[in-house]
């Protein structure tokens, strides 16, 4: 039996009817869906204005009113399946745009505030003996830059050689001890981690001692766990068959990891490790418990208190001085920096990931 | 050069689990072994025994022996690492290494052991393993470019020439034609045919005709039920495992009357 191509009766030579179920439905016109929504904004804002206006109960009110007119209209016209997948789209849509609000908020109010202190003193003067206006951050953006780097320092290794030992050796008990272990300490509150920074280095040094190392520290505690899920899926994800290709070839179990299951994952590897050091590099609490804030440059983490830009930020705008219109601008300033900086960290990480990733041609 | 190799007594485990009993079978140097058998029967198992492969998947274990050229390949002291290299291993899905180019695939077994070369000793030796796998002419203007953008049976070309740069004494292939089309099935069959003037060849297939065609003798593998172990019912001339086989199981699988 042939499949028929063409649509006639070859006998006849006449047209045979479509059956009903491939027969297609009628069809809303493009303009259809912006028109229902101008239609949906009119009719709610005209009801808002005789009860009285508000801006929420507007647009919720439209989107309602716009999701079930869409949906009332394709039914009628295109048939179940087409209407419920206007709904879904509308509704998912919906959904995207209200995450987008808190995210474009944050955005816009601190480029706004923060951009009147946006200037090369900055970025070149500390506080030093600065009472009201002037001055800068760079003690902090460089406490930030010191603290964060001991930070990953410390962490990446540990946390890589970990994710390998999970993947490529660990077994039984031990490995399942640590997996859940490094579960735990995912969920451990930064403040938890500040706290346990300071009493460690309280007990060597004793009570009230502040250091930059202390709260890196801190920071690496809550980062560990994060560098080995990240290295840990993206161990998982290279072939056995690439291990095995290795093995074949008589290379050693080590020499295979080291040559061939990391670089295969190196871009996952180093995009995991980039978005680790942009979580902590934003961490408040732990440094402010471990590390303190001076007002003057301290670039040496192993000699009392530093400065770093979000404990920084939380001073001044906690404790501002008078007149306090200067320290709340730096403030809004320093935290333009760090999102500028956290910026930076995840467009680094695209770029490496790009650079590394495996090439086909 | 090729060398025999010798299975006495091979119970092959995993964890407790008897994979496959009792093998014996004697394959001699520069010769194609085919072993043939339903899915499930050992055969991949057995093959991957030969250079202690299998030992890579935790509880994996071997009784008996197994020897290349009279030396037993799992008495103490012997490194599988140094098996390995002795015995080199084509897969069933090309696997090249994706961060490396065609000319640093050829070398990976070199590379990766972190063995010197020169670079007109390298480039020879690249030469003469692609032209060993026929896959000289199709990439040496582009030795430079990810051995992934290939082609599947270039691939698999590459992956042949990967194997035989290390320079082994035998050659493992594990169905190393199911992925690929049947042009590119021809060009690795006529490949095998060249290779064992100086390799001992053993090749895993669930093609028979392809068994028919490329091996010298036939080895037939057998499970009487699941959760058995799999057991080498019968071994010889492939003329003779194809026309007149010993065993009825045999001649059932062959002729395609089985079960």
């Amino acid at each position: 039996m042939s499949i028929e191509t063409d649509r006639r009766d070859p006998d006849r030579d006449v047209e045979i009817p479509l059956p009903p179920a491939l027969r297609k439905q009628g069809q809303l016109k493009p303009w259809v869906t912006p028109g229902m929504l101008g239609a949906a904004a009119v009719v709610v804002g005209g009801l808002l204005v005789l009860a009285g206006f508000s801006t929420g109960l507007f647009i919720v009110g439209t989107f309602i009113v716009f999701a079930v007119g869409l949906y009332v209209l394709s039914r009628a016209v295109e048939g179940r399946r087409k209407a419920t997948d206007r709904l879904v789209t509308v509704t998912v849509t919906a959904a995207f745009l209200l995450a987008l609000i808190p995210l474009v908020s944050v955005i816009i109010t601190v480029i706004g505030n923060g951009v009147a202190r946006f200037d090369a003193t900055f970025f070149t003067s500390s506080l030093r003996g600065v009472v009201g206006e002037g001055g800068g951050a760079y003690h902090a953006i460089i406490g930030t830059l010191i603290i964060t780097g001991l930070a990953a320092l410390m962490s990446i290794p540990v946390g890589l050689l970990t994710a390998v030992y999970l993947v490529e050796y660990g077994k039984g008990r031990l490995a399942r001890a640590i997996t859940f272990f490094v579960d735990v300490m995912t969920g451990i509150p930064s403040i938890v981690a500040g706290l346990f920074a300071f009493a460690l280095f309280a007990l060597f040094f004793g009570p009230g001692i502040r250091l930059g190392f202390a709260g890196a520290v801190a920071l690496s505690v809550l980062m560990i766990p994060v560098v080995v899920r990240a290295t840990e899926e993206m161990l998982k994800i290279v072939p056995n068959e690439l291990r095995e290709a290795a093995y074949a070839l008589g290379v050693p179990k080590w020499r295979t990891i080291i040559k061939v299951v990391i670089p295969t994952s190196i871009a996952g590897i180093a995009s995991g490790v980039t978005l680790a050091i942009a979580r902590v590099i934003g961490e408040t609490a732990p440094l402010l418990i471990a590390v303190g804030i001076t007002t003057g440059v301290n670039i040496n983490p192993f000699d009392g208190r530093m400065a770093t830009l979000p404990v920084f930020s939380y001073n001044s705008y906690a404790f501002p001085g008078v007149p306090r219109e200067p320290f709340l601008d730096r403030a809004w300033t320093a935290a333009l920096v760090l999102i500028i900086i956290v910026m930076l960290l995840n467009l680094l990480a695209r770029l490496i990931a790009r650079t590394f990733a495996p090439k086909t041609r | 050069m090729g060398k025999a190799i010798d299975a006495k007594d091979l119970n092959i485990y995993y964890g407790s689990f008897l994979a496959v009993q009792g093998v014996n079978m004697s394959i001699r140097p520069q010769t194609v072994t085919a072993l043939i058998g339903p899915s499930g029967c050992g055969k991949s198992t057995y093959l991957r025994s030969i250079n202690r492969m299998h030992e890579v998947i935790p509880g994996a274990r071997v009784e008996g022996r197994l020897e290349l050229d009279g030396k037993d390949l799992y008495g103490p002291g012997v490194d599988p690492v140094g098996v390995r290299r002795q015995i080199g291993m084509v897969f069933q899905r090309p696997n090249p290494f994706p961060t490396m180019s065609i000319f640093d695939n050829v070398i990976a077994g070199q590379r990766l052991n972190n063995k010197k070369l020169n670079k007109s000793a390298t480039e020879e030796l690249v030469e003469q393993s692609l032209r060993g796998a026929n896959l000289w002419n199709e990439v040496k203007d582009r030795l430079d470019k990810p051995g992934s953008g290939l082609s599947g049976g270039q691939q698999q070309r590459l992956c042949i020439a990967r194997a035989i740069a290390v320079q082994p004494d035998v050659l493992l292939m594990d169905e190393p034609c199911s992925a690929l089309d049947p042009i590119s099935t021809l060009a690795i069959e006529d490949l095998i045919n060249e290779l064992k003037l100086e390799y001992t060849i053993v090749i895993v297939t669930h093609n028979m005709q392809q068994a028919a065609r490329v091996s010298d003798f036939t080895g037939f593998f057998n499970i009487e039920g699941t959760g058995k172990p799999g057991k080498l019912v019968e071994m010889d001339q492939t003329k003779t495992i194809f026309s007149n086989p010993t065993e009825k199981a045999t001649e059932d699988y062959v002729s395609g009357r089985f079960g």
